[in-house]
């Protein structure tokens, strides 16, 4: 089946299986890797992307039922070189290790400020519930979401 | 003196960010499953679903009629593949019993995951859809899940073995024959318990991937792998599949956490390197989450039996541990010697007489194979000891802080001999102990227990401390060849100055999160004085590092950090040479400071580094015999093991009424030595302790009696949330190793060693007004809500 989905302010179009899942469109037809796969019940996070503007977890939506839709990903936050300030703030405050949770879990965090923009600890701790790390014990990701929102 | 001390403008110990993050923040960070291999075919594994089970018939028929699928073997098709059988490089005794396997079962499957046939097909889709068309006919024999059940031998798991006992290592330590016992006989106070370590899943959070590409001509072959050890995983593969080892390349790109995980040579990457082979196309293999709690090795699996004899002061007079250790279905690369790792650390930081008695006999289950696991042996020794030490002071009814205070090896006693013969470089256990305890208020939490736990309250605080030693920089060699361990402990490190003086570090450690490339070029930097931001680090893949010993253990720095120091050092010796000869005087009359050589006494005769870098570029004006270019490779095998250590305390609250542990603070010092960058060494126990504390608290590989893993995804796997945990506390002391040159010691795995027995210990001190004195782990509601119960009646 056809769909169309608008992808970091692009327009794209691809034929897919009806089962395709957002997360491999974004990855296999579009090439953006740095949206990973983590798990397969949907408990991880890693990822996830913005749909319509909302965080929602991309293995949990399937392709066609983001046609239409506009859709951003983590290679689509920084700007002309210069990174979004919540991924300034994971890098001034350590907030991640080896990575691989890391977009998901900023995409994650930018939705919560936009829902939220001033939360306290445990604001962003419930928050971020949907996303795990296993690096950083998520002190230094909670340190680095208060730095963003201020 | 140490590099640090006195040194203003000094760039070790800043708290510089790191330079791998806008890769990663950005999406541009390629794991391996990222990597565009045109052509490739998609492998997929057939599972056993029986954890104990002969192979009758594979009819693999109607998978081969699915369009899309290349080719199915089972385990005999691929028999002449193997030039020999799956690794294991730690016979850890001589009559050590280790079972042949094979990348795929051939006549009897050992755990619900074994894999018993391969897939090729054109698309992963397709490679998994292919396994349900699989038919495999099995005679089930019964499981053996329970460790006692397969210490008796009732039923033998790998007949041609006749036991599931793998082996026994005993380490019996007296000063005269017969003292441990005697030490016992006449102790004031002896404690005696049973302490269960829980089996645990790694789940880094990138399920492991591979991705094998044969060149075109010639015969080589590289292999991608989301893999610690690039380097040992060369070596062993090309031991296993008789492939040249010139003609094999590994890469590890960006890998998503190891945790030890991805310390071990797996089926999946033989099978991929074969295959590719055997078609010559690219084969690629990604793990999906539910296949990496079966596939991927775990962690811990433990019975532990402790024993302390102490005199009238609570002074530790004796200790004996008799340590059942699961190996699961089969030995991995190092699944025999892990728990062998704590074996020396059983005694602690306590000042403990020659008086040692441990033993532990690895056995075989039907369960997914054990191997190294954040800490590897060490977190288990520190619960076993730190738990019981809490015991010994409830036996006597003192402060367990107070029995500890008397039993610290002395910060004057450095460097200590111990009852092993081991020699423990440096420590102060009384001041990190005193620290933690202060920042913890230690006094004023015991203060409020007086008036918050009494009879009737429903909620009861407890407070709980670890003091902890760590055995690591893994590993002087020679006391790995008495351990009987299959390799060096060495790092290997090349230094290059650029004809620009920009400079590139070649490393054979293999980060994956510890943030290497950023500490390794401070180090270099410091050495060199050349900015650091001149400085590139390369690793991870054997055709540009080719010697290493890769990243585990908490090893990369005390080891792979030191050989890079001494790296520099051999280049800037030999930019001296130069700099003597084109200044025209003695190499000795320079010195050498922040980048510039200058003669001593006359300061304006200098030279800078990058001057003496283009020097060697161009070769025109080079002293007699001076080989052209600036670079050097070092290799650096430690002398000793490095120990850090540290104390770390919890406050818990405990719902009397519903079991549930809240965390109310946790505050862990921890002493590694110099530090080259505090913030990552934060990060690296923000995560450890997170990790310990997650084995406490709530992670359990739970499997069924017939040896059906039931915590498969991380939905039944709890692998904590932000919500689940707490804010950490950290703070440090600093105790510089007296034997490498940059003071270090190691900070990978303190976290988790000091977590779980503090945490553990501070549930036990909550509820003890209660009558509890054990708690098993994890301490999930239920868990104490039913040890409540039982401490009632």
């Amino acid at each position: 089946m056809k769909v169309s989905i608008t992808v970091n302010g692009t327009s794209t179009q691809h034929d897919v299986e009806p089962r395709t899942l957002l997360v491999h469109y974004v990855r296999e037809n579009l090439g953006l890797t740095g949206t990973n796969i983590g798990c397969d019940t949907s408990s991880c996070g890693a990822c996830t992307v913005h749909l319509n503007g909302e965080a929602v977890k991309s293995c949990t939506i399937l392709a066609a039922q983001a046609d239409g839709c506009s859709v951003n990903t983590i290679e689509g936050l920084s700007k002309d070189g210069v990174m979004h300030p919540m991924q300034q703030a994971f890098m001034e405050n350590h907030g991640l290790q080896c990575g691989y949770c890391t977009p998901g879990m900023v995409m994650a965090a930018i939705g919560l400020l936009n829902e939220n923009p001033h939360p306290t600890e445990e604001d962003v701790r419930l928050g971020l519930e949907g996303n795990l790390c296993r690096c950083t014990g998520y002190h230094n990701i909670v340190k680095s979401v208060l730095a963003a929102a201020k | 003196m140490t590099m640090t001390d006195n040194r203003p403008n000094t760039v070790i110990g800043t708290r510089l960010l790191r330079r791998e993050d806008p890769a990663l923040l950005t999406g541009e960070g390629k794991f391996t499953n990222d990597l565009n291999i045109p052509g490739a075919l998609h492998l997929a594994i057939k599972r056993s679903e029986h954890a104990h089970a002969r192979i009758i018939k594979i009819d693999t028929t109607q998978a081969q009629a699915l369009p899309g699928v290349v080719a199915v073997y089972t385990g005999a098709d691929l028999q002449s593949l193997w030039a020999a059988p799956m690794p294991c490089a730690w016979p850890v005794t001589p009559d050590m019993k280790n079972p042949v396997h094979y990348p795929l079962a051939v006549s009897k499957v050992h755990y619900v995951g074994d894999g018993v046939a391969a897939v090729l097909a054109t698309t992963e889709t397709i490679s998994r859809d292919a396994l349900d068309l699989i038919d495999v006919t099995y005679e089930v024999l019964p499981a053996v899940v329970d460790l006692d059940e397969a210490l008796s031998d009732k039923v033998i798991l790998h007949d041609e073995l006749g036991t599931n006992s793998s082996y026994t290592w005993p380490l019996l330590i007296e000063s005269t024959p017969g003292c441990v016992e005697e030490a016992f006989k006449n102790a004031a106070y002896t404690v005696k318990e049973r302490y269960v370590q829980q089996r645990l899943i790694p789940m880094a959070m990138e399920p492991r991937a591979i991705a094998a590409v044969p060149q075109p001509f010639g015969g080589d072959v590289t292999m991608y792998s989301s893999t610690q050890v690039p380097h040992i995983l060369k070596v062993m593969a090309a031991l296993t599949l008789g492939i040249p080892e010139h003609q094999l390349r590994i890469v590890a790109p960006s890998v998503g956490g190891g945790f030890g995980s991805k310390l071990d040579v797996y089926a999946e990457e033989l099978l991929c390197l074969a295959l590719s082979r055997k078609h010559n196309v690219p084969v690629r293999w990604v793990e999906e989450r539910s296949e990496n709690a079966h596939a991927t090795i775990h962690g811990r699996g433990q019975i532990q039996h402790v024993e302390l004899a102490a005199d009238s002061d609570g002074k530790l007079t004796a200790v004996r541990f008799r340590i059942i250790a699961d190996m699961g279905a089969y030995l991995q690369l190092v699944t025999p010697g892990v728990p062998l790792l704590g074996a020396f650390l059983y005694a602690g930081v306590y000042n403990l007489p020659q008086a040692y008695d441990f033993s532990c006999t690895g056995v075989f289950t039907s369960l997914t194979p054990t191997d190294a696991y954040r800490g590897a042996g060490r977190p288990e020794a520190t619960y076993a000891i730190e738990c019981g030490m809490d015991a010994l002071a409830r036996e006597m009814k003192i402060d367990p802080y107070e029995l500890r205070k008397r039993n610290f090896i002395q910060k004057e006693q450095f460097p200590y001999t111990a009852f092993s013969g081991l020699t423990y470089d440096s420590g102060d256990h009384a001041l990190a102990a005193e620290k933690a305890t202060q920042m913890a208020d230690y006094t004023g939490i015991r203060k409020q227990q007086v008036t918050q736990n009494v009879p009737g309250a429903a909620k009861r605080i407890g407070i709980g401390m670890a003091s902890y030693f760590e055995m690591c920089g893994l590993a002087p060699s020679r006391v790995l060849a008495s351990l009987n361990y299959g390799a060096g402990g060495w790092e290997a490190a090349t230094v290059r100055v650029l004809p620009t003086a920009k400079v590139q570090v070649v490393t054979g450690t293999s980060p994956h999160g510890q943030g290497h490339e950023t500490s390794w070029a401070m180090i270099a930097s410091e050495k060199l004085g050349i900015p650091v931001e001149d400085i590139d680090v390369l690793h991870s893949d054997t055709a540009i590092a080719p010697l290493g010993m890769d990243t585990y253990g908490s090893r990369s720095l005390p080891v792979g950090g030191v050989a890079i120091a001494g790296a520099c050092d051999k280049v800037i010796e030999k930019a001296r040479l130069i700099a003597a000869h084109q200044l025209e005087c003695a190499a000795d009359d320079l010195e050498f400071a922040n980048g510039l050589f200058s003669v001593k006494g006359s300061p304006d005769r200098s030279l800078p580094m990058a001057a003496l870098a283009f020097a060697a570029f161009t070769a025109h004006n080079l002293p007699d015999g001076l080989e052209p270019n600036l670079e050097a490779q070092y290799t650096y095998d430690p002398p000793n093991f490095s120990w850090p250590f540290g104390t770390h305390v919890c406050i818990v609250e405990v719902d009397v009424e519903t079991g549930k542990v809240q965390v109310l603070k946790y505050v862990a010092i921890d002493d590694c030595g110099n530090q080259i960058n505090p913030l990552i060494v934060e990060g690296q126990v923000h995560g450890g302790v997170i990790q310990g504390l997650a084995q406490a608290l709530f992670e359990e590989a739970v499997y069924d009696e017939d040896g059906n893993l039931k915590t498969t995804t991380l939905a039944e796997y709890l692998v904590p949330a932000a919500s689940d945990v707490p804010s950490i506390t950290t703070g440090h002391t600093i105790t510089p190793s007296p034997t490498n040159q940059l003071g270090v010691k190691g900070i990978g795995e303190a976290g988790t060693i000091g977590a779980a027995p503090a945490v553990i210990n501070a549930i036990i001190d909550a509820l003890s007004g209660l009558g509890v004195t054990s708690m098993a782990m994890p301490a999930s509601p239920q868990t104490v809500w039913r040890t409540i119960q039982s401490a009632k009646k």
